[in-house]
């Protein structure tokens, strides 16, 4: 697995514990939504940047709260053909204000590391030898966007008519 | 008609250079079939029983007569000389080699057509009422809003990989012609208490295993909130539908589960949080929109009855095809002349590369060069001068396109079947074909009067048989071809879903049983009473009697 963030692969600094029986490890740990609500006072007395996987059926809403306790946001793609996680990521980042790392794992392909890119994803957990050539790829082959998603883009309709951004954005491209 | 700006063209022509280079990889043994098949169905291609199967949109069923000149060089060059048109108002060609996709692509690419989100679980290709923009009784021209949908919903990030497929159709006329209470999302135009027109919002109807009418959920919503309204939709059902089994992944099972009020309670909750952003539609960018169908500039012509009533007087044909084919326009001394595609020479809704240059031809010559494709696979022309009407058919009738029968008996519509489609259990072509055969009388066939006839290969219902008056449905009964009966279907206004009549036919005996149906409503119908009509009136028991014998 090759971990890809903001354009560049990197090493993961984190330890995904959230199949495991007990979430305590070394460093950087990336938890379950049942360890993080079982253990959430030993986790945050730790004093370690503490990562989340939600899986594709966990909303958002139920941590909303509890964002600021997090760096890493991991969504799960079970298979690519379940994009639940897409929706997730724009709440996360639209509606309740997360601005840390949004990563994708599971079955991440190269053909959807663009629409991921558009919805706020930041990282991506990809299964290639070759992690940097292929988000060149994704991120190259479309340029013209539709569709305001919050991720600094201007669409067409914006072009067109010379608008100004309609809110401030995150920042866009991170090539 | 839109025409792309250089926003539109360049995601086009980005889109077919990615899908070859994927094309391409594919053929060098980089990517498996089983990788390449989410890319190239995310362009339309299918692999078939014999072949691969590219489907192209017909955005809202729109074609300039260069863009049907297109499809007809796209046939002829890489295909085997015609297309299929569809039931969503789409064009598919079923003999593509796989090396020759790119080009032809591009070469659609040129004329501002693609195949972009034809399959895959993506908002499809938004239909419309066929005679939009020339219809009597529209309010505005709906492809408008079609655009404005077709936009925003290509390569949409958020909702590309939804539970299941997602059509959405519009229609801005009291009468539907465009089927929306059979749609995942149906929108209707119409004007509130104040005045203002705006959307009614159907959500949840469909057909496949499963048919159910859609339910209202927005009596009114303001243009300018369409798409964050669409949105909110979207969020709900890529959230919450199901995706633990494909045949209850569609968005009416989601709404039918939860019920009508809590769907849209959940729909409002998100629209609220998103009503107010960027979504928010320019009113400059409607206008911009609007003003790509302002329509072409009509003469001041009369309506010409006593000539049109000469020329019929003097050919029997002719009349027939007047009564049955012709539609009123919205200007006096013009007309809507509908061609049909179900000859008894082709499958229903096939067409070949020949005629589609012809028809190109006619659409310059008496049409402003617009052709519209509805969703029973014929075409429309749909603005001729009614003077002209009689040398219009005459050119059809040289093409063999001039057959008398929109709306009648022999105006089958069928899915592709066996003969073509791998997930069919029974052949629908030779059923319809036989059909046609046995109605091609036309003296007869007006006496029948206004019935329509769907016919599908397998329980995906792509014939909509649910919804035809008559509808058949070909099922696999221990390894023979089996067709059962559903009567009393609409699509239109008065949208219902069709009922079982009881055990189905063995091919040969089902062209006979549908006309035992005819005869038998035939025998009770009231005067002018169309097929529709008598099956509420009388209900099932006359009809169940005739198909097997008296109970």
């Amino acid at each position: 697995m090759a971990l890809l963030k903001d354009g560049r692969p990197q090493a993961d600094e984190y330890t995904d514990v959230s199949a495991a029986a007990d979430p305590a490890a070394r460093g950087p740990v990336l938890v379950s939504l049942t360890q993080w609500r079982e253990h959430r006072a030993a986790l945050l007395a730790r004093d370690e940047r503490l990562g989340l996987r939600l899986q594709s059926d966990e909303k958002p809403a139920s941590v909303s709260d509890d964002l600021q306790h997090f760096d890493l946001v991991a969504l799960e793609f079970p298979t690519f053909r379940d994009g639940r996680a897409y929706s997730s990521a724009r709440l996360l980042r639209e509606r309740y204000g997360y601005a840390g790392e949004l990563r994708a794992v599971g079955d991440v392909l190269l053909e959807q590391l663009h629409f991921m890119h558009r919805v706020g994803f930041n990282s991506f957990e990809l299964d290639t030898d070759d992690a940097a050539r292929e988000w060149q790829i994704a991120a190259s082959d479309i340029s013209v966007w539709y569709q305001p998603t919050g991720d600094g883009r201007r669409t067409a309709v914006e072009n067109r008519h010379g608008l100004a951004d309609a809110a401030p954005r995150r920042q866009a491209a991170v090539r | 008609m839109y025409r792309y700006d250089e926003f539109d063209s360049q995601l086009v022509n980005e889109r077919v250079e990615q899908f070859r280079r994927q094309v391409d990889r594919r053929l060098a043994g980089e990517l498996s079939e089983d990788q390449f098949k989410p890319l190239r169905l995310m362009n339309g291609l299918y692999l078939q029983l014999h072949a691969y199967m590219l489907r192209i949109n017909i955005p809202y069923g729109s074609l300039s007569s260069h863009q049907l000149r297109t499809l007809a060089h796209v046939a002829r060059t890489y295909d085997r000389g015609y297309g299929h048109f569809t039931t969503r108002q789409n064009i598919q060609y079923n003999w593509i080699q796989l090396q020759q996709v790119p080009d032809a692509l591009a070469d659609l690419a040129a004329a501002e057509m693609h195949g972009i989100q034809s399959s895959g679980n993506c908002i499809r290709n938004v239909t419309a009422d066929q005679y939009a923009g020339v219809a009597a009784d529209e309010l505005t021209d709906p492809r408008i809003y079609c655009e404005i949908i077709r936009q925003w919903s290509t390569l949409h990030p958020e909702f590309s990989f939804l539970p299941r497929k997602f059509k959405i159709a519009v229609t801005a006329a009291p009468t539907d012609r465009a089927a929306v209470q059979v749609h995942d999302i149906g929108l209707r135009m119409h004007r509130n208490a104040a005045g203002d027109p705006g959307f009614e919002v159907i959500v949840g109807g469909g057909q496949g295993r499963t048919p159910f009418i859609g339910k209202i959920i927005r009596d009114w919503l303001a243009p300018s909130d369409l798409l964050s309204y669409l949105e909110a939709i979207l969020r709900v059902y890529n959230q919450d539908g199901r995706r633990d089994n494909l045949y209850k992944s569609r968005i009416k099972i989601l709404v039918h589960q939860i019920g009508a009020e809590e769907f849209s309670r959940r729909v409002d909750a998100e629209w609220q949080a998103i009503r107010d952003s960027a979504l928010q539609l320019p009113q400059a960018e409607i206008e911009r929109i609007r003003r790509y169908f302002a329509g072409p500039e009509f003469a001041e012509l009369a309506d010409e009855p006593d000539l049109l009533r000469q020329q019929a007087d003097a050919d029997p044909q002719f009349a027939a095809w007047l009564k049955a084919n012709k539609a009123d326009h919205k200007m006096p001394g013009y007309a809507i002349a509908n061609i049909s595609l179900k000859s008894l020479n082709a499958p229903p809704g096939d067409m070949t590369a020949r005629q589609m240059d012809a028809v190109a031809d006619l659409a310059d010559q008496y049409s402003f060069g617009e052709i519209r494709v509805n969703h029973r696979q014929n075409l429309v022309l749909p603005s001729v001068p009614q003077r002209d009407l009689n040398a219009l058919y005459q050119r059809l009738a040289e093409q063999q396109l001039a057959t008398a029968n929109i709306g009648h008996t022999s105006d089958i519509v069928a899915c592709p079947g066996l003969d073509y489609c791998s997930l069919a259990n029974a052949r629908s072509i030779p059923i319809a074909q036989e059909i046609h055969q046995r109605f091609e009388n036309m003296d007869r066939l007006h006496d029948i009067g206004e019935v329509t006839i769907n016919i599908s290969g397998c329980m995906n219902a792509c014939g909509h048989h649910h919804v035809g008056n008559i509808g058949i449905l070909g099922v696999d009964k221990r390894g023979e071809e089996y067709y059962q009966f559903t009567l009393g279907g609409s699509s239109g206004t008065d949208a219902a879903l069709g009922e079982r009549t009881g055990r189905g036919f063995p091919a040969a005996e089902t062209a006979p049983a549908v006309e035992r149906v005819l005869r038998t409503y035939l025998d009770i119908r009231a005067a002018d009473e169309r097929f529709l009509d008598t099956y509420r009136r009388v209900g099932m028991a006359p009809f169940k009697e005739a198909l097997y014998g008296a109970a």
